[in-house]
């Protein structure tokens, strides 16, 4: 029995650690390449350098593409948040016929392939004759964003005590207090977490949004990949890495407010 | 009617905006296109589904999409359950190491990891010189545009959404019902069978769904890891619409993608809904 119970853990413990070596190589490789003096991908590099962090701020296109899909992704994830958040609480709260169809419709773009929503929404917006790019990029990128939200405030709503609202009220706190001082508290995380999650989904959908670009209009990862056709060198692995930084330095104040446990709850 | 809506919960309101935006920019859009594949000027006809699939070149498409995804998901099963127990058992510095390892790569784009993979799986990247190395090859092993190169780095960027689903269900197994099997005189094996495997059996279902939908629906990793040559449902929607101008095509593939997509996410809530405790 013991020893049934040794190989378990044996087992588990050298799949576990296969997965995180799997999982981190692609990260490592990037950086150490975004650092090495050569324009082949060579590894280990022959030499050290920071000249593709200087070729990638001076590539034509980077930032306004950085500071489109910034804006994008701000402001959708802003407008999930109120909208998602609305959603969830009449489905979690409310008693009326379909809320459960309402729930799973809400989350269901999460699940159907972006190429297909994007062609759909694509030869929509054309048939009402919307052309700007910018609006269409809009619009898509709420239907992204919106079941990351709706999906986790649910699920931290589902397991919310609301008679803990009633029980502020009757010790005394008006209606709008008791939802400030009780429930705001208790859904933050969730805000937290989903709005990240959100925010990161926009930052990096391709396949709906490579639909409605146009020249002057592109998202951050349809630039990326552009340059990647056209001309691969190793300052779009100085890009991946200013992203790789960025993205531990969100999640090192996520794991402060929040704690990183709660970010994992899927 | 009126008297209807006036007896309706007036929390239901707080629905609408949500459900109403993504009934307009979300299902009409995907309905309009079901039906535009069906119905032409001609009226209803299944010409362009008949064309397609008397096509031997599109039955491969359709194999290779469904064998890949089968492939990933089967990949990151493999790693990924052993790796939501690890998570879910680990305590302190070692739990929040694994949590990194989670969360991170899913923080992180599918161009950006693509792009890496085009680097590890090079002929001289750090596959072939780690295998080279520990001696199990002698000459550097074609990687970059197969199939074992796209499922290799399919399962990596997939790997988390199959381990974090089931570590969401395993934490919360309690952990007195394998102590009470063993009391009751349960070997480790038939206990874990018997207890904590069923009981994982909803997240696995929510990691498989997950995966495999996924899977049949990405497009940037084959276009970086396999190539032109090699075409997806999906990458061949994304070629009718953006390079070959051929919309019919592009919209006929787009529904097939859709439908599986549909199967895979009503499969899944059946066998969720089935495999949920009575409470």
């Amino acid at each position: 029995m013991i020893r049934a119970r040794r190989i378990a853990i044996f087992y588990v413990a050298v799949v576990t650690a296969l997965s995180v070596v799997f999982l981190m190589t692609p990260l490592v490789v990037t950086v150490i390449v975004s650092f090495a003096n050569s324009t082949v991908f060579t590894l280990p590099p022959p030499d050290w350098s920071f000249r593709w962090y200087e070729r990638m701020a001076a590539r034509a296109g980077l930032i306004p593409s950085l500071l489109l899909s910034l804006q994008i992704a701000a402001i959708s994830t802003a407008i999930s948040l109120v909208a998602g958040t609305l959603c969830a609480i009449a489905t979690v709260r409310g008693r009326f016929p379909g809320r459960d169809a309402i729930a799973t419709f809400v989350v269901s773009p999460l699940m159907m392939p972006g190429l297909v929503v994007g062609v759909a929404m694509l030869q929509f917006l054309r048939e009402l004759g919307l052309r700007d790019a910018y609006t269409s990029l809009l619009i898509a990128h709420i239907v992204i964003t919106m079941p990351y939200v709706m999906r986790t405030v649910m699920a931290s709503l589902s397991l919310f005590d609301f008679s803990l609202i009633d029980a502020a009220r009757t010790l005394g706190c008006s209606y709008p207090r008791a939802l400030r001082k009780v429930m705001v508290p208790v859904l933050a995380p969730a805000f937290l977490t989903s709005g990240l999650f959100a925010f990161l989904a926009s930052l990096d959908n391709y396949p709906i949004s490579i639909f409605f670009t146009d020249p002057r209009t592109k998202t951050l990862p349809i630039q990326m990949l552009q340059f990647l056709e056209e001309q691969p060198d190793p300052s779009i692995a100085a890009m991946s890495a200013c992203l790789i930084l960025l993205t531990i330095g969100v999640l090192f104040v996520g794991d402060r407010l929040v704690g990183l446990r709660r970010l994992a709850d899927f | 009617m009126i008297a209807a809506i006036r007896r309706l919960d007036p929390l239901a309101w707080l629905a609408v905006p949500a459900t109403a935006y993504l009934a307009f920019a979300f299902a009409l859009p995907l309905g309009l296109l079901l039906i535009k594949s069906v119905w032409t000027a001609d009226g209803f006809t299944l010409a362009s589904y008949v064309k397609f699939f008397s096509d031997p070149f599109s039955w491969r498409v359709l194999t290779n999409t469904l064998k890949i995804a089968f492939l990933i998901t089967l990949v990151t099963l493999f790693l990924g359950y052993p790796v939501a127990f690890a998570l879910a058992l680990s305590r302190g510095w070692l739990q929040v190491m694994l949590l990194v390892a989670m969360i991170l790569p899913l923080s992180i784009g599918a161009v950006v990891k693509a792009f890496s993979w085009q680097i590890v799986l090079r002929r001289d990247g750090v596959v072939n010189r780690f295998l080279e190395w520990i001696g199990l090859i002698d000459e550097p092993v074609r990687f970059l545009f197969t199939e074992t190169g796209l499922v290799l780095g399919a399962a990596n960027i997939f790997l988390p959404f199959m381990v974090l689903p089931i570590y969401s269900v395993v934490r919360l197994i309690d952990p007195r019902l394998s102590e009470a099997a063993a009391t009751l005189g349960a070997g480790p094996v038939y206990g874990f069978l018997r207890i904590t495997a069923i009981l994982s059996l909803p997240g696995v279902v929510a990691g498989i769904a997950f995966v495999f939908s996924l899977s049949i629906s990405m497009y940037v990793i084959p276009s970086l890891l396999i190539g032109d040559r090699y075409q997806l449902l999906a990458t061949l929607t994304g070629r009718s619409f953006l390079f070959l101008r051929n919309e019919t095509l592009g919209a006929t593939v787009a529904v097939i993608l859709l439908i599986i997509a549909i199967a895979v996410v009503m499969v899944s809530s059946y066998l969720s809904n089935r495999l949920r405790p009575a409470r």
